[in-house]
């Protein structure tokens, strides 16, 4: 039998969900052995041609130019992988979705006319049916491995989407936002990480995006009570996943706070 | 036997003897801004002179400006998950060139070494009366109808030092549910020796209570005076003194019926619209016991196996059956976790699921009380009741 071909493809990101990848350096070797990479850039200038069995998909949308290829990639893979805040929720360049695009193409680019870009950075399942959707900025190397061997089996991963808070517990560690008044995203962002900066003392940043029952307006509330400002507020919820639409919601919520701008583009 | 003496030394004597006998010593000790349990050597990694503040949703150490050893009320997690780890391999499966086997393996595989667990048996310092009640509960669940055999086995081995409360928290209320704040024989889980931390009148000295012969034996290894009439009246005054500051109330009489006729209030959609559903109140909370059963394979497919995981009423998977989600709401996940620790509990093990800790008041990021829910509740029924 032969084994099934692997493609890692980028769109708009920064490459840190295909290092992770590249990182798993015990697992690389097995892996091998048990699909064919057949296009991996980032590791490989080797290519396999199409069609593949498991595409990974790291990256946003964000061009006319992306638009297309996501089409040429789902129409090539099987199954179908996103992989990243930037895949999945859009990622830190979503920001652009609060902004004027050209208004900034034009102060940022001595020749705008030749930066072809779209208004709003999306997620690849706004564009194409996608099987998984992985989380994370980055994307936590346990858990990919785990949807790998989910694929490779042939069974459903073990992804849950309950709350980092589920992880801290586990792990054993105080509660920063009881015990200490630090400010932490933990009880609406999905687990993952396994609540790494609470570990370290510090409040969750929300790297994996909504939890599936996020109470945003909550945690905003506490978030207020432990003294941040509306703008903080704001911020914190528009960081990798400001695209992810809990958070983007929430950081709405808090714009007329804050004194700034007025949502996404063509929303009333 | 009658009640002995020691000194702060002899609490130190006592550590060693119980390490002498092999077991790791499980007690109090600081990490991150809170009172922790971690295997311990010393009596210098214990809380000396800390005390606590606790409200809903918040926690503070207090610098007591004494020497008491246990001046503080429940800690941040009970003596749950070291008799009930976090996650436990239950078995691998391993592929061979005829078919496969399946082992159960060394259960400590997977621990993180930062938890207490890795290396039973355990001596459990400084229980609290309420702790203990949980841990009598957790007894009867686990070891009930279909007994755990790795958590038995544990509890079997484990030496338990239970300790009065002096100093109960501002969301204790162990007195409500007749838990606390004195161990007694008979009451919760069976324990070896109790501890009453006396500051005075006189010296710093702890009075001992001896409950089983194993507790007599150790206790003779070490060097302790009998306890005097003043002993005896003083450490029933530091009882009585925990007993009246109780930070919290819960009325249970009727309790259960309230909360079987409560289905439909809106008091849960209420909660829901604070409620994060993020499942620190399961996870801290000495009596729940709800896990998940996690199945994994490795990139090859040559090795499978099955974890057992805590898991919480909170996760929205967890009600998920074919068809979707039973308790697709955070006011139905509320209202199941009520319902079932101070209710439906009683109906499937004769006893409440609750015993007075307080710590699912603290350790809720969004300050829900559950004293104060019961309150509303039975206020809500009052009300209808009045209605002509
Ligand atoms: S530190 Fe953050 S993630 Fe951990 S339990 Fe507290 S709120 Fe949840
Ligand atoms: S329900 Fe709350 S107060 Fe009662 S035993 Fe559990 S954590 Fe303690
Ligand atoms: S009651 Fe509090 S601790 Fe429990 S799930 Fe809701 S917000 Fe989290």
């Amino acid at each position: 039998m032969s084994r099934p071909k692997l493609a890692v493809w980028k769109f708009a990101s920064c490459d840190g969900c295909q290092l992770t990848l590249l990182n798993c350096e015990d697992e690389l070797i097995p892996l091998a052995g048990e699909v064919e990479i057949a296009y991996f850039p980032e590791a490989t200038r080797a290519v396999v041609e199409g069609p593949y069995d498991l595409s990974l998909v790291e990256g946003s949308i964000t061009t006319p130019g992306d638009l297309e290829r996501i089409e040429q990639v789902r129409r090539a893979s099987r199954r179908l992988v996103t992989i990243g805040a930037c895949a999945t929720a859009g990622g830190i360049q979503a920001l652009r979705d609060f902004a004027d695009v050209d208004e900034f193409r034009s102060i940022v680019y001595a020749h705008p006319e030749y930066v072809e870009t779209l208004g709003q950075s999306t997620p690849v399942a706004a564009h194409v049916p996608v099987d998984f959707e992985l989380r994370g900025c980055p994307i936590d190397r346990g858990q990919l491995l785990e949807v790998l061997s989910a694929e490779i089996q042939g069974r459903a991963p073990r992804i849950p989407r309950h709350s980092v808070c589920f992880e801290c517990k586990r792990r054993g560690t105080v509660c920063v936002t009881v015990a200490h008044g630090t400010p932490c995203l933990g009880p609406v962002t999905q687990a993952g990480c396994g609540a790494l900066c609470p570990a370290y003392e510090r409040g969750c940043y929300g790297c994996f995006g909504p939890q599936d029952t996020p109470n945003t307006a909550s945690i905003a509330a506490r978030l207020r009570r432990d003294g941040m400002a509306e703008d903080e507020v704001l911020r914190v919820f528009r960081t990798f996943n400001a695209g992810a639409e809990a958070f983007r919601r929430e950081s709405v919520r808090h714009e007329a706070g804050a004194g700034v701008g007025r949502g996404r583009k063509g929303e009333p | 036997m009658e009640p002995r003496v020691i000194d702060t030394a002899g609490v130190q004597a006592l550590v060693d003897a119980l390490l002498a006998r092999g077991y790791t010593v499980v007690g109090p000790t600081v990490r991150s801004g809170a009172i922790v349990n971690a295997p311990i050597t010393s009596v210098e990694q214990l809380p000396r002179g800390w005390g606590d503040d606790q409200e809903a949703g918040r926690y503070r150490l207090r610098g007591r400006g004494d020497d008491a050893l246990f001046g503080f009320a429940s800690g941040a997690q009970s003596a749950k998950p070291v008799f009930f780890p976090t996650e436990e391999v239950l078995w691998r499966g391993r592929r061979t060139p005829d078919g496969f086997t399946v082992e159960a393996e060394d259960l400590q595989d997977d621990r993180r070494d930062d938890q207490p667990g890795a290396d039973a048996p355990y001596a459990l310092l400084g229980v609290r009366s309420c702790d203990l009640a949980a841990i009598g509960i957790q007894d009867t669940v686990l070891t009930g109808r279909r007994p755990d055999a790795a958590y038995a086995a544990r509890r079997a081995a484990a030496f338990v030092v239970a300790v009065t409360c002096s100093d109960p928290g501002g969301t204790c209320f162990c007195v409500s549910t007749g838990t606390g704040p004195r161990p007694g024989p008979g009451r919760g889980a069976p324990y070896d020796l109790a501890l009453t931390e006396l500051l005075e009148p006189g010296a710093h000295r702890f009075l001992v209570e001896v409950t089983s012969d194993r507790g007599a034996e150790v206790l003779g290894d070490i060097g302790s005076t009998s306890a005097t009439a003043a002993d005896l009246e003083a450490a029933d005054g530091v009882a009585d003194r925990a007993a009246r500051r109780m930070g919290r109330e819960l009325e249970t009489d009727g309790l259960k019926e309230l909360l079987y006729a409560a289905a439909e209030s809106p008091v849960w959609d209420d909660v829901a619209t604070r409620c994060l559903a993020c499942a620190n109140c399961t996870a801290v909370c000495p009596t729940c016991f709800c896990t998940d059963v996690e199945d994994v394979t490795d990139l090859t497919g040559s090795l499978a196996g099955r974890n057992r995981v805590w898991d919480s009423c909170f996760d929205a998977d967890f009600s998920l059956l074919h068809g979707g989600r039973v308790r697709a709401s955070t006011g139905s996940r509320y209202r199941q976790w009520m319902t079932h620790k101070l209710a439906a509990w009683i109906d499937q093990f004769g006893m409440s699921g609750c015993v007075g800790c307080g710590r699912c008041i603290t350790w809720c990021p969004a300050a829900i009380d559950i004293t104060h829910e019961a309150a509303v509740l039975r206020r809500e029924a009052a009300e209808q009741e009045a209605l002509p």
